[in-house]
C-alpha cells in the first residue's frame, strides 16, 4: 500500500506530466540573469487580468443588463450589496492598472526590440490581447449605463457605420437593429463576457509563446552561458513578487484614497438618450485613439487612421530593419523611441480635451511622427544610424 | 468581555444625542428638502451607515406610502413603505414632479456631490446666495433671486431659513449651519463608503507595505548568491 500512495505522483507522472512541466516551465526554466524591473510588467498584467476577472464574475451575481434596471443595479451593488462598493471598485481600479500594465509591457518590448526574430508570435499574440482587452474595456464602459457610457458607445457605433462596406451591416449586428436600446445592452453585456473570458486563451498562446523563445533581456544578447540564466524560482518568483507587492500598493491607493479619478463624475447620472453632454471624453486608456479619431476633419479617415496606429504595430518585427535588438546599442533610435513614447502621451492629453486649436495641432503632430516612426524610421534608419557594437556576453556591465 | 460589551453599549449609548454633521444633514433633507427632492438609490436601511438606528428608521419609513400592486378590483394599492424600501421621490412620476415646479425637475440626491459641477462647495454656495432681487431687477416666472448662479436666477424657492429646523442636539439652526449640515448629508449619499473605504484602505496599504519590505529582504538574500558564487 505505502508504495501505492508513494507513487501518487509517478501515477499521474505517466498519465499528466503536470508536475514535471510546472517544474520545467516555472521552477527550473532558465531565465536571462540581467531583467530589469520592467520586465515585471507582464506578470503586473496577469495578476490585474485575474483579479478583473474574479471580482467581473461577482458583479456579474447582481447586474442586470436592461435599459430600466442597468444604471439602478449599479447603484444596488455600491451602496446596498455587502462589500459590493468594494468589488466594483477593485473591477474598475483593474482595467486602468491593466492597461497601464499593457501601455508600459509593450513600451518595453520596443525599446529593447523583443518583437524581433524569434519572438514575431510572442509580440502578435500580445497584440491580439490588447485588441481583446479593448474590446472588452469599451463594451465593459457601457454596462452601467451611464451618460458616458451611452455617448461614448453612440461615438463609437457612428464611427464603425462611417466604414465602407462593412460598417452598417456591423454596427446592425451589435446594435440588433433598434438603436442603442435593450437588445444592444444585452448584446454588449455578451460580448463583455465572452471576449473577458477569450483573453484567458489568449494569455495562454502568449506564454507558450514566451516558453519557447525565453525571454529576451536589456541588450537583446541571447544568453550563451549557462551562467548567463538563472532559474525562474527562486530569483524571478522574489523578483516578481516585489515588484507585485508595490504594484498592488499603488492599485490599493488608487481604490481606497482616489476612488473618483477612476470614473468620470458624468457617469453618476443615468444615461439620456435626449441630453448630449458637452464634452464627450473616453476614459484616459482611450484617449490616445479617440485624439487620432478626431485629428483630421472626415470621419472615414479618423477612423482608418486610428486602427491603422494599431495595424502598424502589427508590421513591426518586418517594418524594423536593424539587425541590433536593444535601443540601448542604437543611438538615433534611442532618442526617436522616446519621443514616440511623449508623442502617445500628448495624444492622451489631446484626447481628453476639445479638438480645437492647440490640442487639435497637437494631436496631428503626434500622430504623424507616430506614422513616421513605424513607416519611416524603422525600416529605413539603419541605413544612416551607426550602431554601437553590442557586448559579446549579456553579462557585460553597461558601458 | 460582558462589562466590555456593556461599556461600549454606554458608550454608543452616550454617543446618540451627539449629532454629526451628517445626522443633522439628514434631519434638514427630511423636515425641508425631501418635499420636492428625490433620493431614488437610497434605501431607508442604508441609513445605518449615519448611524441612524433601527427603530428610528422603522418609524420612518412607515411614515410613507409606497405602490403595492393592485387590489382585487384593479385599482392600484399602497402599503408603508420597508426598511429595504428606496427612499425614492415625493412625487409619483417626473412629469408630476415637473408639473409642481413651473416645468423643472429638482435634481436627485443620490450622486447630487458628484455629478454637480462645482461639487458639494458649490451647493453651499447656492443654498446660501439667496437675497432679495434688487430693484429694477426681472425674474422670469417660477424664477429666484440667487446670486451663485450665473444669469442671477434659480427656479428653486429658498429652502433655509433661520431656526427653520429644531436640531435635537441643540445646535443652532442658522442658514449656514444648515446648508454644511445638508451638504455633509448630500457628501455621504454620493461616496456612502467612504469611511469604510478609507479604513480598508490603511489595513491593505500597511499589510502590502510590510510584505514587500519582508519580499524585499528575501529578494536581496536570494540575489546575493549569485555575486557569492562568483
Amino acid at each position: 500500500m505505502t508504495e501505492r500512495s508513494n507513487s501518487l505522483s509517478e501515477w499521474l507522472e505517466a498519465r499528466l506530466p503536470v508536475i514535471t512541466a510546472f517544474r520545467r516551465e516555472y521552477v527550473n526554466f532558465a531565465m536571462p540573469r540581467n531583467l530589469n524591473y520592467l520586465w515585471n510588467f507582464g506578470a503586473f498584467a496577469t495578476i490585474a487580468l485575474g483579479l478583473l476577472i474574479l471580482s467581473g464574475i461577482f458583479l456579474a451575481l447582481n447586474y442586470t443588463p436592461t435599459v430600466t434596471e442597468a444604471f439602478a443595479s449599479i447603484e444596488m451593488i455600491d451602496r446596498q450589496v455587502s462589500s459590493g462598493w468594494l468589488v466594483r471598485a477593485i473591477h474598475m481600479g483593474g482595467v486602468s492598472m491593466l492597461f497601464v500594465s499593457l501601455y508600459v509591457h509593450i513600451g518595453r518590448g520596443l525599446y529593447y526590440g523583443s518583437y524581433k526574430a524569434p519572438r514575431e508570435l510572442l509580440w502578435l499574440t500580445g497584440l491580439g490581447l490588447l485588441l481583446l482587452v479593448m474590446t472588452t474595456a469599451f463594451a465593459g464602459y457601457i454596462l452601467p449605463w451611464g451618460q458616458m457610457s451611452y455617448w461614448g458607445a453612440t461615438v463609437v457605433i457612428n464611427a464603425l457605420n462611417a466604414l465602407p462596406v462593412i460598417g452598417k451591416p456591423l454596427a446592425a449586428w451589435l446594435l440588433g437593429g433598434e438603436g442603442l436600446g435593450n437588445t444592444a445592452l444585452h448584446r454588449i453585456y455578451v460580448l463583455h463576457f465572452v471576449t473577458a473570458f477569450s483573453i484567458i486563451g489568449f494569455v495562454v498562446l502568449h506564454v507558450a509563446a514566451l516558453h519557447v523563445a525565453g525571454s529576451n533581456n536589456p541588450t537583446g544578447i541571447e544568453p550563451a552561458k549557462t551562467d548567463d540564466t538563472v532559474p525562474f524560482h527562486p530569483y524571478y518568483t522574489t523578483k516578481d513578487g516585489l515588484g507585485l507587492c508595490l504594484f498592488l500598493m499603488v492599485y490599493a491607493g488608487l481604490i481606497f484614497f482616489a476612488p473618483d479619478i477612476l470614473t468620470l463624475a458624468d457617469n453618476y447620472a443615468q444615461a439620456n438618450p435626449l441630453v448630449t453632454p458637452r464634452d464627450i471624453t473616453p476614459e484616459w486608456y482611450f484617449a490616445p485613439f479617440y485624439a487620432i479619431l478626431r485629428a483630421i476633419p472626415s470621419k472615414v479617415g479618423g477612423l482608418l487612421l486610428a486602427a491603422g496606429s494599431l495595424g502598424v504595430l502589427f508590421a513591426v518585427p518586418w517594418l524594423d530593419a536593424s539587425p541590433v535588438r536593444s535601443a540601448r546599442y542604437r543611438p538615433i533610435l534611442r532618442i526617436a523611441l522616446p519621443i514616440l513614447f511623449l508623442a502617445f502621451i500628448a495624444l492622451g492629453a489631446a484626447g481628453m480635451h476639445p479638438p480645437t486649436g492647440f490640442w487639435l495641432w497637437i494631436s496631428r503632430i503626434a500622430v504623424a511622427y507616430w506614422y513616421l516612426y513605424f513607416l519611416v524610421l524603422l525600416p529605413y534608419l539603419p541605413l544612416v544610424e551607426i550602431s554601437k557594437s553590442p557586448p559579446s556576453s549579456l553579462q557585460e556591465p553597461r558601458g | 468581555m460582558k462589562r466590555f460589551f456593556i461599556a461600549t453599549l454606554l458608550l454608543a449609548g452616550g454617543s446618540v444625542h451627539a449629532s454629526t454633521p451628517e445626522q443633522r444633514g439628514f434631519q434638514v433633507f427630511r423636515q425641508i428638502c425631501s418635499s420636492c427632492h428625490s433620493l431614488n438609490y437610497v434605501t431607508y436601511s442604508d441609513l445605518t451607515g449615519l448611524g441612524i438606528s433601527v427603530p428610528d428608521i422603522k418609524s420612518y419609513a412607515s411614515q410613507h406610502q409606497v405602490p403595492d400592486g393592485l387590489d382585487e378590483d384593479g385599482d392600484p394599492k399602497t402599503r408603508p413603505a420597508h426598511p429595504s424600501d428606496h427612499i425614492g421621490s415625493p412625487y409619483p412620476s417626473e412629469s408630476m414632479a415637473r408639473m409642481a415646479n413651473h416645468g423643472g425637475l429638482p435634481p436627485d440626491f443620490s450622486r447630487l456631490a458628484l455629478t454637480q459641477e462645482g461639487g458639494s462647495q458649490r451647493i453651499i454656495h447656492i443654498l446660501e446666495s439667496y437675497t432679495s432681487a434688487p430693484a429694477g431687477a426681472t425674474l422670469p416666472p417660477g424664477a429666484f433671486y440667487n446670486t451663485a448662479m450665473p444669469h442671477l436666477h434659480i427656479a428653486m424657492p429658498q429652502p433655509l431659513h433661520d431656526g427653520q429646523v429644531k436640531y435635537t442636539d441643540g445646535t443652532t439652526a442658522t442658514i449656514p449651519q444648515m446648508a454644511n449640515d445638508v451638504t455633509a448629508f448630500i457628501n455621504w449619499t454620493a461616496r456612502p463608503h467612504l469611511q469604510a473605504r478609507h479604513r480598508t484602505g490603511i489595513f491593505v496599504l500597511a499589510y502590502l507595505a510590510g510584505l514587500a519590505a519582508l519580499l524585499g529582504i528575501l529578494k536581496h538574500r536570494v540575489w546575493k548568491r549569485l555575486k557569492t558564487l562568483e
